[in-house]
């Protein structure tokens, strides 16, 4: 018999392909902001707030001014002109306190700053900083969010002394009527902890001025070039043509960097007045007090169900510790946990308050997950405690609870309309995978010997693909631009602005995938506003879903503009052209001509086909029409030491369903570090204020980030359930290691403490939390 | 985070160090710097001059002689880890240098840097509490041994004199039918010790010769917990003598309190621990 072969040309799409941003990452020879260097540059440092709350007095710079290699010295009093720090919240009836970009007659937080130096280096600048005289007044501060909202607190902001900056309250279906006819309701005070969100790389920016050109450059270590330079240009007064922000390469942001501060325009304001570049680099301390933290979260949460545990309505309280001012979406933060408080179960009942408050802190604001993992902690810790109540399995009751795979669109209690979705599947396959039947006999054995073991569960979903515009406050579509050059290079520039998550690599894998050409041959153009087209930026897991399809479908123009020349060069209609593997063929006329061939008759065009232009560049923009929705399983199996309140991680299984795939690899990657981060949270992540509003956390050795130590090997698997809102079929993954992990972990600790009644325990679970819990259970 | 101006000068000689030190005012020795340098961003610190101990051959060397065993000065927590010689005869100290900070930190830090420095949480001082060791000093005007507790004055705090360096490090081989435990829970950001037992135990015929208990980070100074040794010192090894004895780890001392954990906590995990390393201690007695 005879056989054929046929040659299938090998995608790149869907392939483990290595990270090409690593080689020069790990060697070293990236360019970050602090490697950004230019003739005649000085460098600036910032005086802050050593107090919470305090009056200034009087400011005295002279003996700064005249330290050695000081070229100026800037205070409140000479920023008047600057606009203030943006906030883009609309939250209805949000009071907005003025932000000015330097502290004028008062602070209101440790870190809030006073006054800029700019001097040679940036030794000279520290010690002039050390010359500066300031005289406060000591005020009381509260940076306790209950705290705050007891009768005769410190006034954060002396005009709203009930220091209440929003409240927000929403009612879904009947909650009344679910709780009233509840065979069960549980209840539950929950903290999802103030966090610092710790890029391995702080913020820093370098301003240049060219006054000729009447031209600011900005290199800022930012998530989103073009929204900052939109908000910079008009807090500066220049126009929006007449600055140019570059966000070089960009160590980590985790939402931290999904904003416009005070620096930025004030580096911008200084480069201006003292005609020089400029550059500040944030040390870690400023980082910790001066960079927006995330979660402060206190909830107050109810689950109304019946005896057999069909959950039918839910409560929720949600007291947002907003900290002093609001940086660009913070009062945003808490509205997005009430659109995800079902999390993915079924039930159409819900009433949902948030209390937004002022306290003496750096502001909070996005931070991975950005309201979604506060969200899914409650109803994950919810479920639970349910389960626990009526005698349930965690893992039975939450197949309970799911919308059926045919339940698609599924509308939520909170008016979402999740995309797509087979719920079991992920959670079946993380049981299969630890083998839950023999886990829990094992867990039973452990238990009869006097260990406390746990297995945890946790089932998420999130709110990804950011996202349809008018539920964004800047527009929440993406755009691409592709142009193939004479040579038959690729080069794709993307409006949204990777800073880690690896999409020089799957971009230029659909490139490569769409010409036919290697990887090679493709460059990821992105984060400079004077090189891409107007974008959104990366946040909110929507850089590969709704960038990647703008890539996606300017690649697809090109592809279509690339068959008509193509068409034209070999005598034939542009329908009977096919393309694979790099060559346009006619099958009819078995005539072939090379996409290197059409990338240059596409310049050089000796023989333009009628009717179309020269070049090869398509942009298009992306506008989504819902957000997508992934889901997950995550499953931790813990031992906690019961002399001690130590938690051991046993084994940690993540299975998610992030929609299709571009790379598989880059998945993983997402998925490690955003559970390194959830794990970070649960067991000793907290940003503690004390009842002074001093940062008592204020540098590493205080405040504890996940280490390689403390991470367990992450066993990932996934599930694939395609996204219908964008062609690639992808849903997002950013965020989902961290959405999973922490409730998860928490879920497993509970467990092994059940025997002992314990029904919850608030993050971070430190050795000596736990031990206490413990101790008050053995004791009463 | 920026430091203040400072002179630095990197000798080859010891001599030519102390004679560095003895020309400034304000001259302090570097010995890794992995809390001196970090003090001096954070303008805690602001040395003159700084003397780079580092290129000094004669301070690096762990050599054995006779009974004793002899670690310079500057040699990294690393090479006191991973030692055979420490590892064969005085496997303790060898423990408990693998469990100070991290692999960058071990790789930099140095023994006798870490001991001028005296954190109160650090590592090394519950070991050489409970292995007695001599710290040898030197300076201009000479040198003296001086023991680790009286070498230990005050949290941050050691009776070196101006001008004045650790050279020395002198322990004494186990004798036969020694075990050995560092147990320690670390403070996760830090990766100090928040309580860090290190515990030496000697058997014959049933019953415990030798005992020696050195805590650090429980109070604000590292101790031998001389009533756990008093409590087991010629009793017979049973379950409820190590654990008895353990119950006295705290005794006598003011725990430090912290976010991490309260002088209760500390006080409860500082008897666990101790317990839990005398059992291990026992179990490598050979």
């Amino acid at each position: 018999m005879a056989t054929t072969t046929t040659t299938k040309v090998q995608t790149l799409t869907g392939q483990r392909v290595r990270r090409r941003e690593d080689p020069r990452l790990i060697t070293g020879t990236a360019t970050y902001v602090d490697d950004v260097k230019m003739p005649g540059m000085l460098y600036a440092a910032i005086l802050r707030s050593p107090h919470a709350a305090a009056r200034i007095r009087s400011l005295n710079v002279e003996a700064a001014a005249k330290s050695p290699g000081v070229h100026a010295v800037f205070i409140g009093a000479d920023i008047e002109g600057v606009g203030p720090v943006p906030c883009a919240a609309a939250v209805p009836g949000l009071r907005v306190p003025k932000h000015t970009i330097l502290a004028t007659h008062r602070v209101y937080f440790v870190g809030h700053p006073v006054a800029v130096v700019v001097a040679t280096d940036r030794y000279k600048a520290a010690d002039a900083l050390d010359l500066i005289e300031v005289d406060y007044e000591d005020l009381p501060a509260v940076a306790d969010p209950e705290k705050a909202l007891e009768r005769g607190a410190p006034a954060v902001h002396p005009e709203w002394p009930d220091n209440i900056a929003f409240t927000q309250q929403t009612e879904y279906g009947d909650p009344k009527k679910a709780f009233a006819e509840a065979g069960v309701v549980v209840r539950q005070r929950i903290v999802s902890q103030r966090l610092i969100p710790t890029a391995m790389e702080t913020r820093g920016v370098v301003a240049e001025w060219r006054a000729g050109e009447k031209q600011l450059t900005l290199y800022s270590s930012t998530q989103i070039p073009h929204l900052m330079r939109t908000q910079v240009a008009l807090m500066l007064g220049i126009a929006e043509n007449r600055l140019r922000v570059i966000a070089p390469e960009v160590g980590g942001g985790f939402g931290s960097k999904l904003n416009v501060y005070a620096e930025e325009a004030l580096m911008g304001f200084v480069a201006m007045r003292v005609n020089k570049p400029i550059k500040w680099i944030e040390s870690r301390r400023e980082n910790f007090q001066a960079t927006i933290h995330g979660r402060g979260h206190v909830d107050y949460v109810e689950l109304a169900a019946t005896k057999d545990g069909v959950i039918t309505g839910m409560k929720i309280k949600i007291i947002q510790d907003l900290g002093a001012y609001h940086q660009l979406l913070g009062p945003l933060i808490p509205t997005l946990s009430v659109l995800m408080l079902p999390g993915i179960y079924n039930f159409h009942n819900a009433e949902a308050q948030i209390v937004g408050v002022f306290t003496n802190a750096v502001p909070t604001d996005a931070y991975r997950g950005a309201g979604r993992p506060e969200a899914t902690h409650c109803i994950e810790r919810m479920v639970d405690i349910l389960a626990a109540e009526i005698k349930m399995d965690p893992a039975e009751i939450r197949f309970k609870n799911f919308p059926g795979k045919d339940a698609f669109p599924f509308q939520t209690a909170t008016g979402l309309f999740y995309d797509s979705g087979d719920y079991a599947k992920p959670l079946e396959r993380a049981l299969e995978i630890v083998d839950y039947t023999t886990a829990r006999s094992q867990q039973r054995k452990a238990r009869s010997e006097g260990r406390r073991q746990g297995i945890g569960i946790c089932t998420y979903g999130e709110i990804c693909a950011l996202g349809p515009s008018p539920a964004t406050p800047a527009g929440g579509w993406e755009s691409a631009t592709v142009r193939i050059e004479p040579t038959a290079k690729v080069t794709v520039m993307t409006g949204a602005s990777p800073h880690g998550q690896g999409q020089e690599t799957s971009f230029a894998q659909l490139a490569a995938d769409a010409f036919g050409v290697s990887m090679d041959d493709v460059v990821v153009l992105h984060g400079d506003t004077a090189v891409v087209q107007y974008g959104i930026g990366t946040f909110g897991s929507r850089a590969t879903a709704v960038g990647g399809t703008a890539v996606y479908l300017a690649l697809q123009d090109l592809r279509t503009k690339c068959g008509r020349f193509a068409a034209h060069m070999m005598g034939v209609a542009a329908e009977d052209v096919s393309f694979e593997g790099g060559v346009f063929s006619s099958p009819k006329t078995s005539k072939t001509v090379q996409f290197g061939e059409v990338a240059l008759e596409a310049h050089i065009c000796r023989n333009l086909p009628p009717g179309l232009e020269p070049g090869l560049v398509a942009t298009r923009f992306f506008e989504p029409s819902n957000f997508a929705f992934p889901f997950g399983a995550h499953i931790a199996q813990v031992e906690v030491d019961g002399e001690t309140g130590e938690v051991k991680i046993l084994r940690y299984v993540a299975v998610d369903d992030c929609g299709k795939v571009i790379n598989p690899l880059l998945v993983d990657g997402q998925v490690h570090g955003g559970v390194a981060q959830g794990l970070g949270q649960a067991l000793f992540e907290e940003a503690v204020y004390d009842e002074y509003g001093q940062l008592v956390t204020g540098e590493l050795m205080s405040y504890a980030v996940p280490k390689a130590i403390h991470v367990p090997e992450i066993e990932c698997d996934r599930t694939e359930t395609p996204s219908p809102v964008n062609p690639l079929g992808a849903k997002g993954v950013g965020e989902a290691g961290t959405i999973g992990c922490s409730p998860a972990i928490v879920n497993a600790v509970v467990d092994a403490l059940s025997p002992l009644g314990i029904r919850h325990l608030d993050m971070p679970m430190t050795p000596q939390r736990v031990w206490r819990a413990i101790a008050e259970r053995s004791q009463a | 985070m920026i430091a203040q101006p400072f002179d630095y000068a990197a000798p080859e000689s010891l001599s030519e160090a102390l004679q560095l030190l003895a020309s400034a005012e304000n001259a302090r020795p570097l010995a890794g710097g992995q809390s001196l340098i970090p003090m001096m961003k954070l303008r805690l610190s602001a040395p003159s001059l700084l003397v780079d101990l580092g290129r000094i051959a004669d301070l690096h060397y762990i050599a054995q002689t006779n009974g004793s065993i002899r670690i310079g000065a500057m040699s990294t927590h690393h090479q006191v880890a991973t030692s055979e010689t420490l590892r064969q005869n005085c496997p303790l100290l060898a423990e408990a240098a693998g469990r100070i900070g991290d692999v960058q930190v071990r790789n930099l830090g140095t023994i006798g840097g870490s001991l001028a420095h005296h954190d109160p949480a650090a590592d090394y001082p519950a070991a050489l509490q409970a292995l007695r060791a001599q710290l040898r000093l030197v300076s201009q005007a000479g040198e003296r041994t001086v023991s680790i507790e009286d070498f230990l004055v005050d949290p941050f705090t050691t009776s070196l004199r101006p001008g004045e360096i650790v050279a020395e490090v002198i322990v004494a081989a186990d004798g036969p039918g020694t075990g050995s435990a560092y147990l320690k829970l670390q403070q996760p950001a830090s990766g100090f010790a928040v309580v860090g037992v290190a515990a030496q135990l000697g058997a014959s015929n049933g019953a415990i010769s030798l005992a020696r208990v050195g805590l650090t980070g429980v109070a604000g100074k590292s101790y031998r917990a001389r009533a756990v040794e008093q409590a087991l010192e010629g009793k017979p090894v049973t379950a409820a003598t190590l654990s008895g004895a353990a119950r006295l780890a705290a005794e006598g001392v003011e725990p430090l309190n912290d976010l991490f954990a309260k002088a209760d906590y500390r006080a409860h995990v500082a008897r666990v621990y101790t317990r839990r390393a005398l059992e291990q201690a026992f179990a490598r007695t050979k």
